[in-house]
């Protein structure tokens, strides 16, 4: 009984810090909360020398770059899935599916090193230009070339993402049942034909699970992003322009805050950032252990 | 050939084709990934080989601008990090295993602590670095390891948490039964028998939420902070390489950019040989 108490105690525990971190986070936000209200997340102004505070930037930062982020990357994801778990032939299988594991075992920073170093350069001279030549007359893609910027930050969010999406997809793609298949083979279909029309559709709420996953990290995804995107509390009209995301923010001015207002302010952001991903996270878990648990297909 | 049939081939044909296009579209993207974490790793290793010697696993870095120096002293706080955060995360993260394995495989509050489990995995970082700047730094009033390695053990938390429950249902009920058919008491069998026969497991599931736990950055900015000098003591601020690798990366000075390559180097190669760690030991699981 006594065993049993200490290790439900410690079950509880992580309920508790769970609960923590929001008490927490809310705890220090208060007085920016209560100072700016909820123009804190509305107004387009970050300045810390004067005390004034408006996330707006940070936010439509994580926005457009983890959009960009499941546009780029969730093709090639759903791609190496589909790979994974139909086409690839045995041999290949458990190789490729640890390399692609191994995209989310490489640290963040390792990451950013890389995205600063040789993925900005890169996309200044040659991806960047070429955009710009050709959807020039949008200004999302007009120039100046910087390399670091939202989009040099969306493409390595993409990356980031890969694993995650590639993953989950391929486990959802194969737990869907066999009969599928054989069914829609012995009516003449291709291979092709029997992914497209019998596996995806029993497997697509899994599957969007499984980018809504991809989504939490990259909303969430700090270091790689704070060293590429070139930190500068704006919303340029351009995806080349440098802007700034709600976690960089708090990477780079938490440290070096003076004010209690500016911690707090800070402090308002990161509850934003979790209350954000929190949504996020729960809406793929249900999803993907309604496909793991349900019924498949049965729409 | 009377026109019925000649459609249906060139219709046919042409369905081979989309087939194949489709087809070959699904190999091209996992080529991209695959090359994607090669052009990463491959360029990590030829610029970390470069910057690699005997000075930079030995010494601790020179001030700003001037050459040479190392980070040992960060390989050495990361490996305290990791060490401190297991000593918190691993009794409340095998003890929540074990809960949930044992006593509570259905039941509201089990099902409830599994779901919060799952969604903590998807905490970012930076908001857990948050979270440990406000229960340790605050209250001691400055940085330490300790708040370093509290964030990095809730991070591991989750992983933990999950791989002992898991590990523990897949052994088999006959040997519990066993074991309480000789008239030992329940918390001995789950000690004693249960969890060394699940132990491979556990331990493949610890080795990849260190592998995590040790390249992570964010959380520690403003929890164990960096150190340019050598710190073993858990209540002061400590180097981590991860945090080290950021510092020289964004710094103007060619020579620490090197010295990040290296760094990198060293911690990719600290972090594969735990995840290739944590795939042998799965290797050798069995019941």
């Amino acid at each position: 009984m006594v065993f049993k108490g200490l290790v439900a105690l410690l079950g509880l525990t992580v309920l508790g810090l769970a609960a923590g971190i929001g008490l927490s986070l809310t705890g220090e936000a208060a007085p920016a909360l209560e100072r700016f209200g909820p123009a804190l997340f509305t107004r387009n102004v970050w300045d810390p020398v004067r005390e004034d505070f408006g996330a707006l930037p940070h936010i439509y930062g994580t926005l457009i770059t983890s959009l960009l982020a499941l546009s780029v990357g969730g093709p090639v994801a759903l791609g190496t899935a589909i790979f994974l778990a139909e086409f690839a032939p045995g041999w290949l299988r458990g190789p490729v599916s640890y390399l692609v594991e191994l995209l989310a075992a490489v640290p963040s920073v390792v990451y950013g090193l890389w995205g600063l170093f040789v993925l900005a350069p890169l996309l200044r001279t040659t991806v960047q230009p070429t955009l710009g030549n050709w959807l020039g007359f949008l200004p999302l893609f007009q120039g100046p070339y910087y390399g670091v910027g939202i989009f040099t930050g969306g493409i390595i969010l993409a990356i980031m993402v890969i694993p995650t999406i590639a993953a989950v997809s391929r486990d959802v793609i194969r737990a869907v049942p066999d009969d599928q298949r054989e069914a829609m083979l012995a009516l003449g279909a291709t291979r092709w034909e029997t992914v497209r029309y019998a596996v995806l559709p029993a497997a697509r709420s899994g599957i969007f699970g499984a980018v809504l996953l991809g989504l939490g990290r990259a909303l969430g995804e700090t270091m790689a992003v704070t060293m590429v995107i070139g930190n500068r509390p704006q919303i340029p009209a351009s995806l080349f322009g440098p802007g700034y995301t709600m976690a960089a923010v708090i990477a780079n001015e938490f440290a070096e805050a003076t004010s209690d207002l500016h911690l707090s302010a800070l402090f308002a952001v990161g509850f934003g950032l979790f209350v954000l991903t929190l949504l996020v996270n729960i809406v793929a878990r249900v999803l993907v252990w309604r496909v793991a648990w349900g019924p498949v297909g049965g729409e | 050939m009377d026109g019925y049939g000649y459609r249906t081939t060139v219709h046919y044909r042409r369905r081979k084709v989309v087939g194949r296009v489709f087809q070959g579209l699904t190999v091209l993207s996992a080529g991209l990934s695959v090359g994607v974490l090669f052009a990463v790793l491959g360029f990590v290793f030829v610029q970390g080989v470069s910057g690699l010697n005997l000075e930079l696993l030995t010494q601790t870095p020179k001030p700003p601008g001037e050459p040479g120096g190392g980070v040992a002293n960060a390989v050495v706080g990361t490996l305290l990090l990791v060490a401190l955060a297991c000593g918190f995360s691993l009794p409340v993260g095998i003890g929540a295993g074990i809960y949930l394995a044992e006593y509570g495989r259905s039941g509201v509050m089990a099902q409830l602590i599994r779901f919060i489990a799952d969604v903590l995995t998807g905490v970012p970082s930076i908001v857990v670095g948050l979270f440990a700047y406000t229960v340790l730094v605050i209250p001691l009033g400055h940085f330490s390891a300790l708040a370093g390695s509290f964030a990095l053990g809730l991070i591991m938390l989750p992983t933990v948490v999950r791989a002992t429950e898991e590990m523990l249902r897949l052994v088999p009920n006959s040997i519990r039964e066993a074991g309480l058919a000789l008239g030992i008491p329940g918390w001995k069998v789950t000690l004693r028998i249960v969890l060394p026969t699940a132990l491979n497991g556990i331990l493949t599931g610890i080795l990849l939420a260190v592998a995590r736990a040790a390249g992570e950055t964010a959380p520690l900015l403003f929890t164990a902070f960096g150190n340019p000098f050598w710190n073993l003591d858990p209540t002061q601020p400590v180097a981590a390489l991860p945090l080290q690798i950021f510092v020289y990366a964004i710094s103007p000075y060619d020579d620490w950019h090197r010295q990040a390559w290296a760094g990198a180097l060293v911690l990719v190669c600290l972090v594969l040989v735990a995840s290739l760690a944590a795939r042998l030991v799965r290797g050798r699981v069995m019941f």
